[in-house]
């Protein structure tokens, strides 16, 4: 069953000289217990549909169309500002932000941006009572409770990150949505990290998460399925092996190739990258957004936007495939 | 991927950093902690740490543009702290030069991308006419596979990230320097562009015979890329070979956990390993 379903996303900066076209057109859905890896390059416009998917859709950001429906049919994007921030945000979906260094306020104490986040929920509960679930709940996921009452630049990096995923799990979620939580991470800093979200899917208190970065390596260790986006757009949806070892799409079979790795064969391996650079949303090319740097580019790709192909279990947005 | 090596070219003994904390109540901080290696000829090693282990400070102490606490940096064997005149110093820094992290900082977005090439004229002690520059400047940025037709005369905005490191890489290829310090420069360069840098990197030491000292906290690129490691942790050098052979057999402890804490492609973690709390 699926917990989100997202249906034609398109969310659009508006600016003065024209519309940062960041979310074209997205669909997918996300079932139970699933982690969805969503893949891209900075400027594909990931974190732009991570803040539209967490409904904090801030000016310039426009959400111009599409749906977003959960569990019950409602489509959360029709639903008053009120309701959303009571019944939706923090409660069905919620967000872990991109830069957990500077994510919290640092004149406060964790435990008062706790008591603050669950009032928001719900005003009447005493502060002793919340003290005592979110210790347990930070118990739960492994951070001593000592962190309760620290400011947050008492904090470690991976402890400050973990501090903000406890924070944004409280009201214990169906869905969560990271935005690059392992960014400025150190590599086994990073593994506490992953094991952590893991580990709150395995425990029940979340129970799917969209996890967005740009390292696939991380999303091979991690989720069910992965969604390549390039341009704003979902070039290619479908399991992480399938994607990992069998990529159809042009991008992604180039960004596979330069994923580097310390094994043994990556010395004699030729690494070719993609040549280009990534375009401007503001005026992108025409037809499939990647044909300016494809190597198997035909006249159809600068014309129109391919169809939804799909092939060996994957779905893929290329006229290769059609 | 063997290469010859030359001489030794760099070498650091006993190097050592303190930086001192505070105002009333003193601390001190052992950032670079007795760290000895050489350089050869020709040859590309790589500084491998988490952050907070002293890569940085090295460099900076090699480039010096910090002062060192103890220890001894020799370039072609005279002590490098005894450069203390104009002179010198620019002598030095013909020869020695750094790149770093991030590659928007160094462009004003104001201006075309050429402004970032007049500074590094200074270090010559006769001055060129604009003809000569323009075809010095050319010539530097094909070496780094960069038509100049299609980035000179544009603004920052207008090249991607891996054009913009590629530009810088070419400024300090003007003065034709023997050593290049790199400090993290593909970190902030997305994946479907780094290759290139990377490949610019080998393609110097390949053909200029340029020694490189690539300071990274990514294990896989500096296992691509150089000849040799040597694995920093709180400002000491714990394990140094042949990068082979730390990837296939790493002695310490720390060398371990950080290898086994990379995702790779083909290999998935088991997760809910016990004692791995921080």
């Amino acid at each position: 069953m699926s917990v989100l379903r997202a249906e034609n996303i398109k969310a659009y900066y508006k600016l003065l000289d024209g519309d940062v076209k960041a979310v074209e057109d997205v669909t997918f859905s996300l079932e139970a217990g699933e982690i969805l890896g969503i893949a891209g390059e900075s400027g594909c416009g990931k974190s732009t549909l991570a803040a539209t998917l967490s409904t904090v859709i801030l000016p310039p950001l426009k959400l111009i169309g599409g749906r977003l429906i959960i569990e019950d049919g409602k489509n959360i994007f029709e639903l008053r500002e009120r309701t959303l921030r009571m019944e939706i945000r923090g409660k069905y979906l919620a967000l872990i932000p991109q830069s957990a260094m500077n994510a919290l306020t640092p004149t406060k104490k964790i435990k008062h941006l706790v008591i603050d986040a669950i009032r928001a929920h719900q005003p009447r509960m005493p502060k002793k009572e919340i003290l005592k679930t979110s210790k347990k709940q930070f118990e739960e996921i492994g951070l001593p409770p000592r962190v309760l009452e620290s400011y947050f630049f008492e904090l470690s990096g991976g402890m400050k990150q973990r501090s903000v995923i406890a924070m944004s799990s409280l009201l214990n979620p169906k869905v969560l949505v990271a935005d690059e939580p392992t960014a400025a991470l150190d590599v086994s800093t990073q593994k506490i990290v992953l094991n952590l979200l893991v580990s709150l899917k395995e425990k029940g208190i979340v129970q799917s998460i969209i996890f967005i970065t740009h390292d696939i390596a991380v999303l091979r260790q991690i989720a069910d399925r992965i969604m390549v986006m390039y341009a704003g757009m979902i070039v290619e949806v479908g399991g992480i092996e399938d994607v990992v070892f069998k990529p159809l799409h042009p991008y992604t079979q180039g960004l596979i190739s330069t994923v580097i790795v310390p094994e043994p064969d990556i010395k004699e391996k030729v690494l070719t990258g993609i040549p280009g650079a990534p375009p401007n949303l503001k005026d992108p090319p025409p037809g499939c957004r990647f044909h300016p740097r494809c190597k198997f580019v035909m006249p159809e790709c600068k014309k129109k936007v391919p169809p939804l192909a799909s092939k060996n279990g994957k779905i893929v947005l290329c006229w290769l495939y059609t | 991927m063997s290469f010859v090596t030359g001489n030794i070219i760099l070498e650091t003994k006993n190097l050592t950093k303190v930086y001192e904390v505070g105002l009333f109540k003193k601390g001190s901080i052992m950032a670079v902690d007795n760290v000895s290696f050489n350089l050869h000829k020709g040859e590309i090693i790589s500084v491998v740490g988490e952050s907070g282990s002293g890569k940085t400070t090295m460099a900076k102490i090699i480039l010096k543009l910090l002062p060192s606490t103890d220890g001894k940096i020799l370039y072609n064997g005279k002590d490098i702290s005894e450069f203390k005149k104009k002179k010198d110093l620019i002598n030095y820094w013909r020869h020695v030069q750094g790149i770093f992290q991030d590659p928007y900082a160094p462009f004003n977005l104001f201006y075309k991308v050429d402004r970032v090439f007049n500074i590094i004229f200074n270090l010559f002690e006769k001055p060129f006419s604009r003809e000569e520059r323009k075809k010095m400047i050319e010539s530097s940025l094909e070496m780094v596979d960069l038509n100049p037709k299609e980035v000179l005369g544009k603004y920052p905005h207008q090249l991607s990230g891996g054009q913009r490191q590629r530009i810088l890489i070419a400024r300090s290829l003007i003065v034709n320097p023997e050593i290049l310090l790199a400090d993290e420069p593909t970190s902030m360069i997305d994946a479907s562009t780094r290759v290139d840098v990377l490949k610019v990197f080998l393609n110097l030491r390949e053909k200029q015979g340029l020694s490189i000292i690539f300071i990274t906290h990514d294990v896989g690129l500096a296992y691509y890329i150089s000849d040799r490691m040597l694995v920093m942790q709180k400002g000491q050098i714990v394990e140094e070979g042949k990068v082979e052979e730390i990837i296939a057999n790493p002695k310490q402890e720390y060398t371990k956990k950080l290898l086994s804490s990379i995702p790779t492609l083909t290999k998935k973690w088991e997760f809910f390993e016990k004692n791995e709390t921080s």
